[in-house]
């Protein structure tokens, strides 16, 4: 990150003297050698510092903590509108499979997966905020700021969240106890609630929480896309800045947070599947 | 950890329900008509990227600040009609889109070529060598795999400055897993197998076991997941090269034009909305393609 070139030019007048140039990255902490400043890095990251934003002149733990409340409202909205349109969606066309309904979904769904994030962003806001002046193009303000960001980002997690619970459901469908379940008169929804959907839950939680990793890369692109203030959009502009104190801090903190949203996840199935509980 | 980290999205798909007692027969029959019919367009595409300098109505670099911003027509003002209009410093949008084919692909199938060598290399080692070299070599997967990606590419290509040869090697790097992975299984399956330690009885060396043996038993398997990398290489080469990171103006690519449009997009839709629809396009049935392989030549690698 530190070798890309130096900022402190791009700190200082262009006529500054070469020792105002030597004073200056002396205070930043550049003269040292690459590994020293991991080492510090290191150190200091632990406890929770991560050093002086070179652009912000403040501390870059307290600058990214200030976007990180846009990403996550973003993240989570499009996290739950995604899990809550896409199971019932899944379900419906597995139950109903082979109708219209089902070829329907999955050909959405199927684009859904293979368009690219930032230009079904850009797409969203030419047709609804341009053409038919629904939303607003970008920023954070009230639920309508927050609806095309969140379904753009969405998007992805929504389509293989639904071909995945589809052809779960599917294959608990064709079990034998679903068979005798039905034979021996079970209502057919309960069926499908009750003993179909608790035992597709397995693969369809892991899917949905690995879908929730990958939310934070894509809020990258969205956050882009929209001008949405959250640390996507932070840490892009930050890397046009040089301004790696706050990059380092952006990228560590969606690192724990992913390692964290597996953690949750592995002990989740030890609840759901008893067989999987050491 | 690793089950539940691992599968990259595209092998996560999910089985596609086997239709039980009915015969496989015109199912795989209808896969193999759709995946021929998606290479087609891939040949095409690489068709219309080869011989873009004959194709291309107009100059994609040439200026004409009078003319900017002119609407798709199929009026022809000087017998070469502005097809899909013209961007804010009066370049041909057709002819861009053409010749951002070339970016497209060469990236595409540059940076799948070195994310194959990569995989395949580390794989095959990680199998034969086991032990340290194998957990470590795994280790690093799972971690690659466990991080946003795209976080990490805008990284690198920070610190290196964004190029041609960073964009490839970068692209490249974000898929040799898959390959490590499917490598790795298919060499531990046979490592222990009588027949190689026969050559290796003979004095065959492991260049020759991988050459003859564990090669030809994957080919069709490598074939599916390049395609469906190819898909990917070139979605993540146009979203860097929106994100300002990728391809530098003013070569055209499709993700720079997507982000040259967008401040246009109230008064010119045209900018971004056609290299967009023909990325979505490519995307689309390029990693459908590799679906369909997959459902013709290797069943098996459905699904995790």
């Amino acid at each position: 990150m530190r070798l890309s070139g130096d900022p402190v030019p791009l700190l200082l007048p262009p006529d500054a003297p070469r020792s105002e140039i030597f004073r200056v990255r002396r205070e930043l902490g550049l003269d040292r050698t690459l590994p020293v400043q991991y080492g510090v890095f290191l150190v200091n990251a632990l406890r929770g510092d991560f050093g002086r934003s070179i652009h912000f002149r403040e501390p870059a733990f307290a600058v990214v903590r200030g976007y990180l409340g846009a990403t996550a409202e973003l993240g989570l909205t499009a996290f739950l509108l995604a899990a809550f349109v896409a199971v019932p969606v899944g379900l419906l066309s597995a139950v109903k499979r082979n109708s219209a309904i089902d070829h329907i979904a999955m050909g959405v769904a199927l684009v859904g997966q293979s368009a690219p994030t930032f230009f079904l962003g850009i797409l969203f806001i030419l047709l609804l905020s341009l053409k038919a002046d629904l939303f607003p193009t970008g920023g954070r303000g009230d639920w309508t700021h927050l609806a095309l960001p969140a379904l753009t980002l969405g998007a992805f997690a929504m389509a293989s969240i639904a071909r995945l619970t589809r052809s779960a459901v599917l294959e608990v469908l064709r079990a034998d106890y679903i068979r005798t379940a039905r034979a021996k008169g079970v209502a057919e929804w309960r069926v499908v609630v009750k003993h179909t959907l608790k035992n597709a839950a397995l693969p369809i939680v892991t899917i949905t929480g690995l879908q929730l990793g990958t939310l934070l890369g894509g809020a990258v692109v969205t956050e882009t896309v929209f001008a949405w203030p959250g640390i996507g959009r932070l840490a892009i502009q930050s890397i046009y800045n040089r301004d790696y104190p706050i990059v380092q801090c952006a990228v560590f903190l969606s690192a724990i947070v992913f390692i964290v949203i597996n953690f949750v996840i592995d002990l989740l199935y030890g609840v759901l599947d008893p067989r999987a509980r050491p | 950890m690793r089950m539940t980290v691992g599968a990259p999205s595209s092998l996560l798909r999910p089985p596609t329900e086997s239709s039980g007692l009915a015969a496989p027969a015109p199912k795989s029959r209808r896969a193999a008509r759709l995946a021929t019919m998606g290479l087609a367009f891939v040949l095409v595409l690489g068709g219309v990227a080869v011989a873009a300098p004959w194709l291309a109505p107009h100059d994609p670099t040439r200026q004409a600040l009078r003319e900017r911003l002119t609407r798709p027509t199929l009026e022809a003002a000087d017998g070469r009609a502005r097809f899909l209009g013209t961007d804010h410093l009066g370049r041909d949008v057709l002819s861009r889109v053409i010749y951002g084919a070339r970016v497209s692909l060469v990236v595409g199938v540059a940076a799948v070529m070195v994310g194959g060598a990569l995989g395949a290399t580390l794989g095959i080692a990680a199998g034969f060598r086991g032990g340290l070299a194998d957990s470590v070599i795994m280790t690093l997967a799972d971690a690659q795999l466990a991080f946003p990606f795209i976080l990490l590419a805008i990284g690198i290509i920070a610190v290196l400055g964004p190029s041609f040869p960073t964009l490839i090697v970068v692209i490249g790097l974000s898929g040799w897993v898959t390959y490590a992975r499917l490598l790795r299984s298919q060499v531990l399956g046979l490592r222990s197998r009588e027949f190689v330690e026969a050559i290796h009885a003979l004095g065959g060396s492991v260049g020759r076991v991988v050459a003859c043996h564990i090669l030809p038993n994957v080919l069709s398997s490598l074939v599916v997941v390049a395609t469906l990398e190819l898909a990917r290489a070139i979605v993540l080469e146009a979203t860097l090269s929106f994100l300002g990171l990728g391809v530098q103006p003013p070569t055209p690519s499709w993700g720079g034009m997507i982000h040259e449009g967008r401040e246009y997009l109230d008064t010119a839709w045209w900018i971004s909305t056609f290299p967009g629809l023909v990325l979505m396009l490519t995307s689309i049935v390029v990693s459908r393609t590799g679906d369909w392989l997959r459902d013709l030549l290797d069943p098996t690698l459905r699904g995790e």
